[in-house]
Formats: structure tokens, sequence, C-alpha cells
């Protein structure tokens, strides 16, 4: 057993620092420290300046373009990234579908969309939840027949939640092609569909923070060609599961966490708070279930260091740093006090430069505050996720 | 970065839960020990070399460090064990080998590490809560040596001691850093009474009356006025040993509940079905998990260079496993139902002794604190 990271891991960290302190532009770093809404134009800029030091796609094997790194640097990565005020990488082409292309995909369909998600030309869209399938997402309902001449699906249905759908040009999709099959995760597919198409719509959805980056997308006889069906047909559920569950390093947001934390300490001096004893009980609290979430991430991902980290542990990172998470954001709520009252729905879409409401940093704390319940709801609620950490232990003990 | 044991590690620990699964059956766990079967545990610890565990192998140890001083408190934990490893191998015996007199040593150990001989330390004082420094016995020098008037409590293990190592103010005010003065003493020495205490999980302690008991001159453990790092190392030593402890006990009250939730049927159906019971025991392994990472970073903190540093550390993971500890043991009894408000239940034996763990060496608050002061850099 070792506490320390290794003086490889510690050289590693100082890079990725020294990487984001030189390269991390000004106002993307002002606008994710004051929890501001970025840009489209944002995003892409950073990681393009990821991609330049082939950086971005940490998950990917290094035959496609992933850096190869562990378990252990992926964290660091995350880590060090956020710490130093970069947006997360959110692209869900990025973190999704690149590598069930990578699995699944045929070399043709790797070479057509791989270039675009690793140059930030192509996002795509997740078409996966339907208004009937949230996190009982085996029951999706939208379907894809194929025409006689087995050249094109048509495409109905209406998926939502579907994040910055306004910006994705492309969409992965889980339809039911097999409506008779005996199970409900059976006779489900994976599709690519041009969000050009005509007959596909997206609404935008306003959010209670007034955020509108998430849509619905409505699909009317959308014509897909056949071509761009990943994998088997009626096997989309299989890699639908590989994909959700190919992103497990970052699942506890301990970045995030750190993020938000400093965050509240210099909040909580600039509001006069620096010495309130409840305050700081709360934030030693935090300091401390913090360093047990870390811990634990760290020790479960070292007992995985070349494999995939089990389903099971996987769940109670996500259920404990997503919980932690919220706490704090509901803490930096408490810290701006009656001066994060006053509510403009518009603020988070300011630009850095922006003169924020004053006191400054106040105006972002309810909207972030209410975003962040999100968190316990995405990528399988916190309760199906303890469902599933309870099935495992009933039925292992 | 790395929490992998190693196969010695492995072997170690299979090794203490054999012998913990013989000494101590599963039905039993928690009961209250006889003097007879408490000897007989207390030898077989001996006999697997657990007493001597941190000392070096020229003073009869087996020389092994805080992981796996971690992997033995947990398994004593799991067994709800309660007998001399924490007061002899964890807070005396380093404190001996690292600073008491030569002929002391020699002394005191060898008896120590075969299970012949105990020793406790009698840091804690009536109402000075978890403040190591808040010492108001006073030793006063007299010919050849020492006079020490006070009271000690809470002293593990002290109800049995043949030796006692007392803290006592030789200097300087009541709360002072400095002006603190470790001593030996032997049970019999006159004017000290022993006043044997059963803690809530049945671990022994004693109170200790010192009404002018003479200590000579080469009893004196450590540097004169300066015992205190040595007495808050011990503090660290004990506050890891009990968090891995904490874990143990953890680890194997889960896997009763889960027992009695897949077996226990109402409504015509295993509880396990419910699903508000069911997150009430995903929140237990998810509490479990931290608590093992825990253990291990306070075992691997002791061994770090830096105090402050280490303590911070140490710190944290009490005040978890304080929490959790408590919070999920209590937890236990409500999914154990009615049973588990019996004394043949053994949830609650659990249970207190995940309390009593979370409020020796300093609970929640006080290592929040802790954590909370101005940070080393």
């Amino acid at each position: 057993m070792q506490l320390a990271f290794s003086a490889t891991d510690e050289a590693f960290r100082l890079e990725v620092r020294a990487f984001v302190r030189t390269h991390l532009p000004a106002d993307i770093r002002t606008k994710v420290e004051r929890g501001l809404r970025l840009e489209h134009a944002d995003y892409v800029r950073w990681f393009r300046i990821l991609e330049s030091r082939g950086w971005l796609t940490p998950g990917w094997p290094v035959e496609h373009g992933g850096p190869g790194w562990s378990h252990v640097q992926r964290y660091i990565f995350d880590e060090e990234t956020l710490l130093g005020g970069a947006p997360r990488i959110i692209a869900s082409g990025i973190q999704m579908l690149g590598p069930v292309l990578i699995a699944f995909g045929t070399p043709e369909q790797q070479a057509k969309y791989l270039p675009g998600i690793r140059q930030s030309n192509t996002w795509w869209a997740q078409g996966f939840s339907e208004p009937g399938a949230g996190s009982d997402l085996a029951a999706v309902r939208s379907t894809a027949v194929l025409e006689p001449d087995g050249r094109h699906f048509v495409v109905n249905g209406h998926k939502v939640w579907t994040s910055y759908a306004q910006w994705c040009s492309m969409m992965f999709a889980l339809v039911r092609t097999d409506p008779t099959a005996a199970k409900p995760q059976e006779g489900i597919s994976f599709l690519l569909i041009d969000m050009a198409s005509p007959g596909l719509t997206v609404r935008p959805i306003r959010m209670l923070e007034g955020g509108t980056d998430l849509n619905e997308c409505f699909l009317d006889n959308v014509r897909v060609p056949v071509g761009n069906l990943v994998g088997e047909l009626n096997k989309g559920w299989g890699y639908g599961k590989y994909l959700l569950g190919h992103e497990r390093t970052g699942i506890a947001g301990i970045g995030s966490c750190k993020q938000q934390l400093a965050r509240a300490r210099s909040l909580a001096s600039a509001q006069g708070l620096g010495h309130d004893p409840l305050l700081q009980a709360r934030l030693a609290q935090f300091e401390v279930e913090l360093m047990a979430l870390e811990f634990t991430a760290l020790r479960l991902l070292s007992a995985h260091q070349r494999s995939s980290v089990p389903a099971v542990e996987a769940s109670m990172l996500k259920v404990r740093g997503t919980e932690l998470r919220q706490a704090i954001y509901e803490t930096l709520l408490d810290i701006g006090g009656p001066e994060a009252l006053p509510f403009d729905a518009e603020v988070q879409c300011l630009d850095a430069a922006a003169e924020l409401p004053a006191p400054a940093e106040l105006g972002t704390l309810a909207a972030n505050c209410l975003d962040a319940r999100k968190l316990s709801i995405y990528g399988g609620s916190n309760e199906v996720q303890r469902n599933l950490i309870a099935q495992a232990v009933l039925a292992a003990v | 970065m790395d929490f992998a044991l190693t196969d010695d590690h492995l072997a170690l620990r299979d090794a203490v839960r054999r012998f913990c699964d013989g000494e101590y059956p599963a039905p039993g766990r928690g009961d209250r020990e006889d003097d007879p079967l408490a000897a007989r545990r207390h030898a077989g610890i001996a006999e697997l070399g657990l007493l001597g565990l941190a000392l070096d192998p020229a003073l009869g140890g087996s020389g092994l460090g805080a992981v796996e001083a971690m992997l033995v408190a947990q398994e004593l934990g799991r067994a709800l064990a309660n007998g001399p490893w924490l007061p002899n191998a964890v807070l005396a015996a380093p404190l001996l080998a690292g600073a008491a007199p030569a002929a002391l040593a020699a002394r005191w150990l060898p008896g120590l590490v075969a299970g012949t001989r105990q020793v406790a330390l009698a840091c804690g004082e009536p109402g000075a809560r978890y403040d190591l420094a808040d010492v108001q016995t006073t030793a006063t020098a007299s010919a050849g040596g020492w006079t020490l008037h006070g009271r000690k409590t809470l002293v593990l293990g002290g109800d049995s001691a043949d030796g006692l190592l007392v803290v006592a103010r030789s200097a300087g005010a009541q709360r002072g850093c400095d002006g603190l003065s470790l001593f030996a003493i032997d049970a019999g020495t006159p004017g000290l009474r022993v006043q044997p205490v059963t803690l809530l999980d049945g671990r022994r302690a004693a109170h200790l009356d010192l009404a002018a008991v003479a200590v000579g001159a080469d009893r004196l453990v450590g540097p004169l006025h300066g015992a205190l790092p040595l007495v808050q190392d011990a503090a660290d030593r004990a506050a890891a040993a009990l968090v891995a402890e904490s874990a143990g006990a953890l680890d194997a009250l889960l896997a009763l509940t889960c027992e009695h939730l897949r077996t226990r049927r109402q409504f015509g159906v295993p509880l396990a079905k419910f699903q508000a019971l069911q997150h009430r025991v995903a929140d237990m392994l998810i509490a479990l998990e931290q608590l093992k990472s825990m253990a291990c970073v306070a075992a691997m903190a002791l061994a770090g260079p830096d105090a402050a540093q280490r303590r911070r550390l140490v710190s944290a993971a009490k005040a978890l496993a304080a929490q959790l500890g408590r919070q999920h043991g209590l937890a236990a009894i409500q999914l154990h139902g009615a049973m588990g408000m019996t004394d043949e239940c053994r949830a609650g034996h659990y249970a207190k002794r995940l309390i009593t763990n979370g409020q020796l060496f300093g609970d929640a608050a006080h290592h929040l604190q802790c954590v909370a002061a101005p940070r080393p850099h």
C-alpha cells in the first residue's frame, strides 16, 4: 500500500496543471469559475486545444487516438483540468458514441465519424430517453421499420432530455426494430441519424434555472440509410449498456466537488463567513466526505487498474459523488444568503467580461443549485443505482 | 497511490480471521467474557505474534507496520474481540520500545509480547474529554524520583494491567502542551488505586486514583516535560486502529443484516424484496466501502513523515468512522426489527461496538475540528 501517487503520476499531474494554466483561455476559465453558461464555441475552442495535445479522448484506445492513460492518470487529468477551471468534457460523441463505434462499428463507420468527433466538427446528440422511458430505458417506443427495398429505415418517435441537441448535427438513438420480441430489451437497435433529415424537429425545453440546453426531438417518418445501423439488428440494448458503463472513471465527479468546495470557501470569505462556526463545520464535513469519496474511488480504481470498474462500484461512486456535490451546491446557496435570491434566468448566459449583478458571483448560485438536481436523476437515477447496489449485496452475501 | 494487499498481508489477515472464527463463535460475539476465557484469548493473540506486531524482531516483535495493524484490527472488529491487543500492542508497546529507558523496556516488553504482562496507557482525565494536553495529575520532583497525584479515567486494559504508563503534568499550566511527562508505574505501587470499569461494548478499562504515588527516576518514559507528542502519536495509532475495527465490525454487521433480510418473511415475501429496506442496505454498503478506504488511508498516514498531514488524515478517517459507524449500527437495529432490540441478536452488539469506537480517542466533532483547523501548508 502506498498513499502517495507515484513519481510518474505526480509528474503527470504537474504536466496537466501546467498545460491548463498555459492553454485554457482566460474567458472560459472565468465562466466556469462563476458558474456561467458556456457557449458551443467555448467548448469547441477548449476541446480543440486538448485534441492538439492528444488529450481529448482519454477513454479511447491508443490506436484510435487515445493517450493510453491508466485509470489513475485519467483520474488525475479530470481533477486537474476541473480544478484549473476548465469545462468538463461533455460531448457525448467523445464520451459515449466513440467507444461504441470503436467496439462495434464497421471500419467505414469508424473512418466516417471518429475524426469528426475528435476534431469537434460533429457534435452528437444522445437519443435514448423518451417520455415513457426514463430510468426504465428498455421501454423505448420509437420505431424503425425497414423499407421494402431494404435500403432505409423509417423512424418515428419522440426523444426527450436530449442535451445540446441544438449544437448537434448527428444523433445516436435506441429505436425499436422488433416490436414482437419476447423481452423489452430485445428488439432494440442502435441507429445513427442525421439531425438535418427531413421530419426531424428539435424543440428546446426551458428548465427551472433558465437553461435551454435540453431538448425534445420529434422524429416523423425520418429516413435513415441502412448503413447507419451500428452492430447487429435488434442488439442495440447491449451497445447502449456498454456505452453507459464505459465512462466510469469520472463518475464520482471528484474534480467538480473540489472545484465547488473551493468556490464555497472563497465565497464564504468574501461574504464575511470565514469564521462562522456552523458554516466552517459544514465545510469540514464536506472535506471529510470528499476525502472518503476520493480515496474510495482511487481504491476501487487501483483494484481494477487494467479493466473496467464493475457496475456496482460505479453505482456507489455515482450515488455518493452526486449527493455530495448537490449538498455543496446547497451550501453555496446558503453562503449567498438573501443576496442569492434576485433571480435573472438570463444571468448564466452573460459572457465572462460582463458585469454580474452586485455583489458579483452571487447571481448564479440559485441556478447552479437547481441545475445540480439533475445529477441524481440522469445516468440512471440514484434510486435505480441503490436498487442495483442492494440487489448485488443481497444476492452475494 | 496503491491500495493493493500483498500475499503476506492476505496470509496475516487469514490467520487472524481463522483464529477469530475459532475463538469468537458468531452467536456469542460481543458477550461478556469471564477471566479464564479472556486469558485463553489473550494467550492465543500472543501466540499469533500480534502483541509484538509493531516491534522490532530484536525485541521479540514481528517488525510489521501500520497496514498490518489495520488488517488485524479489522478482523478483531469483525469478531467483536475486546481483549488486550489495542492497549498493549497499539498503545503501550511502541511507546515502551521507542521511549522507555533500556532497562525498563527489557523488563516489560518480553512479557508484553508473550502475553504474560499487560501494560496500559493512562492518558485521559475527568472533564478533559479528548484534549490530551488537558492534564491535572501532577508529578512533583522528590528524593530519588517523582511523586504523582491525581486521577486518570478510561484507561483501556487498565483493570488487568501489570504496568501503567501515566501521563502527568511535571510543569506548565493545565492545558499547556509543554510540561507533560510519562511515568511507568507497577500496578501494585502504594497509593495507586485501580477501579475497574466495563464500557458499553464490553471493553475493559479502569479509572486510576493516584495519591502520593512514588515513582523512581528510572521510570520516566521519554523526555521530561515533552511527552505530549508521544501520547499524540499513540492516540493517532489507536484512532487508526479503531477506524479499522469499525470497518471490520460494519462489514460483519452488513452480512448479518443481509442474511436477516433474505430469511425473514413478512407479508408473504422475504424482507429483501422491499425497496425501502434495499435502499438502506445500499447506503450501508456505500458507508462500508468508505470506511474501508479511510481505514487504509489512516494506516498509511501513520507512516507518513509530516505530523500535521498525518493527524489531518487520521482525524478525517476517525470523524467518518464515528458518524457512519453509529448511523449504520443503529440502522441495522431498525432493519432487524424488534429482534434487533434484544440482547440475543448480534446487531445490537455490533452497534455498541461502533458507538464505542466512535467515542474513544476523539468523536466526530472533535476530529472535524482537527480537520477544520488551519492547514499546514
